[in-house]
This record gives structure tokens, sequence and C-alpha cells, in this order.
């Protein structure tokens, strides 16, 4: 099993969800998170004065997946995050040692 | 005589005034703070609009609408003492308890203007205690001067509703204490930027529409000096917010809120003291320059001066009020509509700079003495771990927003 995380722009999650969605995958979580890579922080202008915003906001995505769904996903979240532009956000992959379903009690694969 | 139809004004200005402090002022400063020192603001509006009710009836109504000394009223008036039901205010037509409302309305919102420059970083104690002394020794003779029959009065300074009385002294006095409690510690480039815009905008219209109130409610009758009054007071705040949303539009790229709304209330300042003798035309062009002005004082104080008016309160109130009072022997003429000044053009000129200069040296000199003994007895700021924590939680144990709960 995998756990996939995917930081993307906020305004590309109802894509992503429905990308996902599109090739089964049924199940995520997000989290509001900020931060920065290549597209630095941006600036906002209020009465005359530059305020420097260094975290960006950004959404953080937790998918767990079986192992043979993990290369779909991916590209799956690329394609449907992607604007092109800096920022677009990065996807990390992560081995996932153990699952289990609160309701019922089903282990790995099954209870993903 | 008690006029019906004056006091019905008169009873509906004096709400229209409180809701500029409860809530207008609270959320406009309230939206410019971060988020974790909204609930701070808030309180110090309300503790600040309690307290100096209190004390305006105690002594601020008799030091300044009692007797006609020069420099002071008297303590004829000491706890309303003397207050019966069927009191006449002399000279207006309207029952004194009404009058002594009208004007409370005024003495707490002048001290509560000042609480944008300390936001942030300042001890509640030191916000009481700076806004009584300053009530009682700033605020009470400045209005006894200009509008209790004192030497500017009497000199034929004309301020209609306090581009001197309230917007000078205020403005001044937030420059002092702003200086003297030294600014924010991540001021000028780490400072977070307005934590909640559309609060700010709220805050700002309900001001915009209480300052019918203020200026409409200056005139104390309800004539056609209160409606010219209130037409003067709208037009000026829709050119200025015009003018500084045009000035950002163009320097910037972008139309800000917090920008148009800024200008709402810096176009508010400026017409204040000329509501009385601006007619429309008038009250336009002095909104187009209190948005152009205002914008540049706003830069000036924060970039060039380099102080730490955390919200602008000299940039925006402090110049506009000036700025108004300066102005309004010219637009006096502009158009039709205007009214009559008390000089000539030259003379009342003249008459106006000595009042605006006179008022800013005493409500520096004074507001630098009562910040030393606040900053004595109880100290100006809180500690660098309060100030980043935020004073709602530190200051008092409440946070503004739970998220998730």
């Amino acid at each position: 099993m995998k756990l996939v995380t995917a930081i993307i722009q906020p305004h590309r999650l109802d894509s992503v969800r429905q990308a996902l969605t599109d090739i089964g995958i049924n199940g995520l979580t997000i989290t509001e998170v900020r931060g920065y890579g290549r597209q630095k922080g941006h600036t906002e202008i209020y009465r005359g004065a530059e305020y420097t915003i260094s975290f960006t906001p950004k959404l953080k995505i937790e998918v767990a997946l079986a192992d043979d769904r993990v290369d779909d996903a991916i590209s799956a979240i690329t394609q449907a995050a992607r604007t092109g532009k800096v920022g677009d956000g990065k996807i990390f992959v992560f081995e996932l040692l153990a699952a289990q379903r609160v309701r019922t009690g089903e282990t790995g694969d099954d209870a993903l | 005589m008690i006029n019906a139809a004056d006091t019905a004004w008169m009873l509906t200005s004096t709400a229209l005034v409180l809701l500029m402090t409860l809530p207008a002022l609270g959320l406009f400063y309230g939206g410019l703070v971060q988020a974790k020192n909204i609930l701070s603001v808030l309180v110090q509006c309300t503790a600040v609009a309690a307290m100096c009710s209190i004390l305006w009836f105690a002594f601020g109504y008799s030091l300044s609408y009692s007797g006609d000394g020069d420099w002071l009223g008297d303590g004829a008036a000491f706890f309303l003492g003397n207050l019966a039901r069927d009191t006449v205010r002399p000279g207006t037509h309207i029952p004194e308890s009404v009058y002594v409302m009208f004007q409370m309305t005024f003495a707490v919102i002048t001290p509560a203007l000042i609480i944008g420059a300390y936001v942030e970083r300042i001890r509640f104690a030191a916000v009481l205690l700076i806004s009584a002394l300053w009530l009682l020794i700033v605020y009470a003779p400045v209005a006894h001067w200009v509008w209790g029959g004192g030497w500017l009065a009497k000199m034929g300074v004309m301020d209609f509703a306090g581009g001197i009385v309230v917007h000078v002294t205020a403005g001044v006095s937030a420059l002092v204490i702003a200086w003297m409690i030294a600014p924010r510690h991540e001021f000028p480039h780490g400072i977070r930027p307005p934590h909640a815009p559309w609060m700010v905008m709220v805050g700002a219209s309900l001001l915009w529409v209480g300052w019918f109130g203020f200026n409409a409610g200056s005139a104390v009758s309800s004539g056609a000096d209160a409606g010219m009054a209130m037409l003067a007071t709208h037009l000026s705040a829709a050119s200025a917010t015009l003018a500084w949303m045009a000035i950002e539009w163009i320097k910037f790229g972008k139309p800000s809120l917090v920008g148009a709304v800024t200008g709402t209330i810096a176009g508010l300042a400026t017409i204040t003291p000329a509501a009385g003798v601006a007619g429309p035309l008038g009250a336009v062009l002095l909104g187009v320059a209190a948005g152009c002005v205002c914008y540049v004082a706003v830069w000036a104080v924060k970039r060039v001066m380099r102080v730490d008016d955390a919200l602008d309160v000299l940039g925006v109130h402090g110049v506009g009020g000036a700025m108004g009072t300066m102005l309004l022997p010219f637009v006096s003429l502009a158009g039709a509509g205007g009214g009559h000044l008390n000089h000539a053009v030259g003379p009342q000129l003249q008459a106006q700079a000595i009042a605006v200069l006179a008022v800013a040296l005493f409500s520096a000199i004074a507001t630098f003495v009562i910040t030393k003994l606040a900053d004595r007895l109880v100290g100006l700021r809180v500690n660098l771990e309060h100030e980043t924590q935020g004073l709602d939680f530190a200051t008092h144990g409440e946070t503004g927003y739970h998220v998730n709960r």
C-alpha cells in the first residue's frame, strides 16, 4: 500500500476530485495548508503599503491506495491539478505500513 | 422652547453617532488588525465608550459646556446635578438632556479614534488611563474653546462638526502615542496584512451612515442646515472613495476594497468641519482633495516619519480634519448652497489656521504628558511574548476565531 500526498492549488480541488473519482478512487482527505516552493510568496497592497505573504495557501490531499493504483492516481492528479504556472504543487508517495477500517475491522487493501 | 422636530432629529442623530463607535469603529479597526488581536480592539472600543460616557456625565460635559470662560467651562454641571427634565439647552430648541447625550457620543468616539494608533501592543490598563485623562485634559478644553464659547469661538473659528475638536485632536495625539509606545516589533516589513477586509468595509459603511448624525446632527436643528450638511457629507464621502480608488488603480493596477473605504473615511473626516458651509459642489471638491491628500499622508507617516500609527489615525483623520478646516473658507464659495462665513475669506482662513495650530500643539504636549504618566503608573506595552501571542488571549483570555469547533 502507498500513501499519495499531493500539494495542489486550492482552486484545482474539484477537478482533482473528479479525476480520481473517474478512475474509481473513492475517498480522500484534504487539509488547508500554507507553504512556499519556487513560487515563493506574493505581495498584497493595503493603503499603499506592500505586505509580503511568504506562505501561500495550498491544499494537501492524502489518498491511501493499493500499490497497483498508484501510477494511475499520480497521472490523474497531475493532469487535473496542472495549470502550467509556477505553484502548481508536488506529489509525494510514501510506503503505507498498515490500514484498518474502523467500522468493520477490515485490514490491508480491503480497508482502502 | 422645546421644538419637537429638532428634538426628534437630535435623538436620531445621537443614536447614529453612538453607532459610529459601537460597532462601526470597532469593526473598521478590528478588520485591519491581525486575527489574534480582533477582540482586543473590540474590547477597547466598548470599554472606552462606557468609561467616557460616565466621565462625560461626571465632569466632561460641565468642563466643556457649562460657563463661558475663555479656557475651560466651570464645575456647575458636574454630575449633571442641576439637569431638570424640562431644561432647554440655551441657544437651541432641544432639551438639555438630549444635548448632553448628543455631545456625549462625540466624547466617546474621539478617544476611541486614537485606539487605531496603538493597537496590537498596548496594555489594557494604559488604554483606560490614557483615554480617561485625555478626555478630561485634551478633549473637554478644546470642545470648550471651539464649541463651548471659549477663546476660539470668540475669534470666530468655524468647526461645524469636529474637524478640529475631534479629528485634529485625535490625529495628533495618535501620532504622539504611537511614537512614544514604539512600533510593533515586526514594523515595518514583517507586519501582517489586515485579517478581514470585509469587516473593514462593514465598519466603514456604518461609519458613513452614522456620520449623517455626526454632521447633520451638528446643526442642532432639523432644518435647512441639517439637510445641506447631510448632502455635503454624502457627496464628500463618495468622491473621496472614488479618488482613493482611482489612485490605487493607476498606481498598482488593482482597485482595493480597503483602499476604497479608507477613502470614504478620509472624505467624511474632511467634510466634517465644513459641512455647515459647503454646498454640493464644494463638498465634491473637498472629497477629491481628501482622497488624494490623505493617501499621501498615510504613506508619509509610515514610510517617511516611520511612526507605527498602526491604523493611520493621523493620516486619515488628523490630516483630513485639518485640511477641511483650512479649506472651509474656500469651499463656502464653490457653487451654490454655500453657507455664511464669520469673517471675510482672508481673516477666516487666518482664524482657522490659528485654531488648527494651537489645538495641534496643545494636543501634542498634553498627550505627551498623559502618556508619560501612564507609562510610569501602569506601563504602556505588553511584553514581547504576549504581543506575539496576540492580545485577545494574552490580555482578555478569549480567542476570536475557533476553527473546526
